[in-house]
């Protein structure tokens, strides 16, 4: 057993040391493609100052309409994702993001503006700088788009059928035998979720909301390793940590939470017993509001730690070119700490990706268990509730 | 700012793709795998348990093994005891019996040893006197074998008589 977890940090280290290098790869393409030929009437030194670690990190962390791997402007080699766009007017648009160039032309009416697609007024009008933004339409436009996250999002979504499909052919095959492969990697992770997270925080009625609880746990803890990954399509989007894809997390531990909630729970909140009336007054506003701030707390935690992971990660490698740009010897120089520094975030990444996924189901999983626990007063557990509420 | 504005694109298919997986995970990846393991379990659980119960089947038979060995130990040795008891006591019986039966023989052949002596002695004196009879016969017939010797015979009793 000790040997096979040996292997498997080695393995997982030469891992993180493979794809940071691959980034590393990428992201100097990147850092070359500035300099010739974008700006070639000022292809001087100072015009290489141009890069932009924010600009870099901030469109890496947000959403976008296709999916850039090397390079930029002109030479940027990108690949296109479908955009979908629907209107009452104008009914269903459907066509490749590249269409729109880089935000340079419009296309059936529609340009880029920053980072959204805006609805313009001239059909006909090719450049999109001189294409007006038509407001009314644009305030109700339904951009359904498959952009770089929902793309990352379809294809863990499919690894992750994969992955639980096969396992539990090879379970339906073998019932008795021992886990082998994928399924002696995955089930620790299945027990570990039933009996420490499940069984202790829901108590004997968990088995109704394991399926939730394993769906969730493994969907971000995929998610979270997929977005460690560099270069290839589909990997290295920050898609636990985009804001929207941790509210419907977080909204579904809540909606389950008040559908399976019992009296017990709701007179807790409203009136919890042996507390005076007076310190009520205060209590009970504020247990109200913690019914919704724990799933946004929740929320916030699962957004805000992949996000940073991602952003210092990408700092660290930005710390290269800005060192480049005073002299070549300091990039040379820098990108070896970089490195150095991204290896080792990249394996705080790997413990945050696995600490994170646990965090929020366990999180999910004592907020269940506070909704359905029946019966008498329990102090111990309500200290416990508001101490892990810390993390 | 537009980091913590949630899109309503990826609002729209993250809601699709997520009841997906879950739907379908539910019904056919974690129903099974759960289900699986806990039979699993279940069957670990009863085989620990089975071999507990052999292992203190096998206790409690050893135990037995060693209880019959001692009782089988203490037979042998009573059996054995027994035997030279009796040993010695048909030993001590015959030596007894033998000494008296010795004592008797010598006691009858001492016996018979006198009586023969006695008896020897008797005939040695019964002949003893047949002899002296036939000595005493002869000298008389030789005292008294010519008529002068008869007659001086007579006169040396007539003498003594004529003392008297």
């Amino acid at each position: 057993m000790c040997r096979k977890i040996n292997t498997f940090k080695r393995n997982s280290f030469l891992f993180i040391l493979f794809f940071s290098v691959l980034s590393l790869a990428s992201l100097k393409g990147l850092a070359n493609g500035y300099e010739p030929v974008e700006h070639p009437a000022a292809a001087t030194p100072e015009a290489a100052a141009n890069f932009d670690p924010g600009k870099l990190i901030t469109e890496h962390i947000a959403d976008g309409y296709g999916w850039h791997i090397a390079g930029e402007g002109q030479n940027a080699i990108a690949m296109p994702l479908p955009i979908i766009l629907y209107s009452k007017e104008r009914g269903l648009d459907v066509f490749l993001s590249n269409k729109f160039d880089h935000g340079h032309s419009t296309y059936n009416g529609y340009k880029l503006e920053g980072n959204h697609i805006v609805a313009v007024n001239e059909m006909d009008e090719m450049n999109s700088h001189l294409a007006t933004v038509n407001e009314e339409l644009t305030a109700h436009l339904w951009d359904i788009s498959i952009t770089k996250n929902v793309f990352a999002l379809l294809l863990s979504a499919f690894i992750l059928l994969w992955m639980f499909l096969t396992v539990a052919k090879a379970y339906k095959k073998g019932s008795n035998k021992a886990p082998k492969g994928l399924q002696s990697f995955v089930e620790p992770m299945i027990m570990f979720v039933r009996d420490d997270v499940a069984k202790n925080s829901i108590g004997p009625k968990y088995e109704k909301f394991m399926p939730y609880l394993l769906t969730v746990f493994f969907f971000i803890f995929i998610n979270n390793l997929l977005g460690l990954v560099p270069l290839i399509p589909g990997c290295g989007a920050n898609l636990t940590g985009n804001i929207a894809v941790c509210l419907v997390l977080a909204g579904l531990t809540l909606l389950i939470t008040l559908i399976n909630s019992n009296g017990h729970y709701w007179r807790h909140i409203f009136a919890m017993p042996g507390v005076p009336i007076p310190v009520l007054i205060i209590l009970t506003p504020i247990e109200i509001l913690g019914v919704v701030l724990r799933p946004f707390v929740l929320m916030i935690r699962l957004f805000a730690n992949i996000t940073a992971g991602h952003i210092i990660g990408l700092a660290f490698f930005s710390l290269i070119f800005i060192f480049g740009q005073m002299s070549t010897g300091a990039g040379y120089g820098a990108s070896v700490v970089s490195v150095l520094f991204t290896v080792f975030m990249g394996l705080m990444e790997l413990l945050v990706a696995f600490l994170q996924a646990y965090v929020f189901t366990l999180l999910s999983a004592i907020y269940i268990g506070s909704a359905i626990e029946e019966g008498h007063h329990d102090d111990h557990h309500h200290a416990e509730n508001s101490k892990i509420d810390l993390v | 700012m537009e980091l913590v504005q949630p899109a309503f694109g990826l609002l729209f298919w993250m809601i699709v793709t997520f009841s997906i997986i879950f739907f379908i995970l539910k019904k056919f990846a974690w129903k099974p795998i759960l289900n699986m393991i806990k039979e699993r379990e279940h069957s670990i659980e009863s085989a620990l348990e089975s071999a507990e119960q052999a292992r203190k089947d096998m206790q409690d038979l050893q135990a037995s093994n060693e209880k019959i060995l001692a009782q089988a130990r203490a037979e042998r040795d009573a059996l054995l005891k027994e035997a030279r008891d009796t040993k010695e006591a048909i030993v001590n019986e015959a030596k007894a019996k033998a000494k008296t039966e010795s004592d008797k023989l010598v006691a009858q052949a001492r016996e018979t040893i006198n009586s023969e002596k006695l008896a020897a002695v008797a005939e040695l004196k019964n002949q003893v006197a047949t002899l002296s009879i036939d000595i005493a016969e002869k000298i008389l017939k030789e005292h008294l074998s010519s008529d002068d010797k008869q007659k001086a015979l007579m006169s040396n009793l007539m003498k003594e008589v004529n003392l008297n």
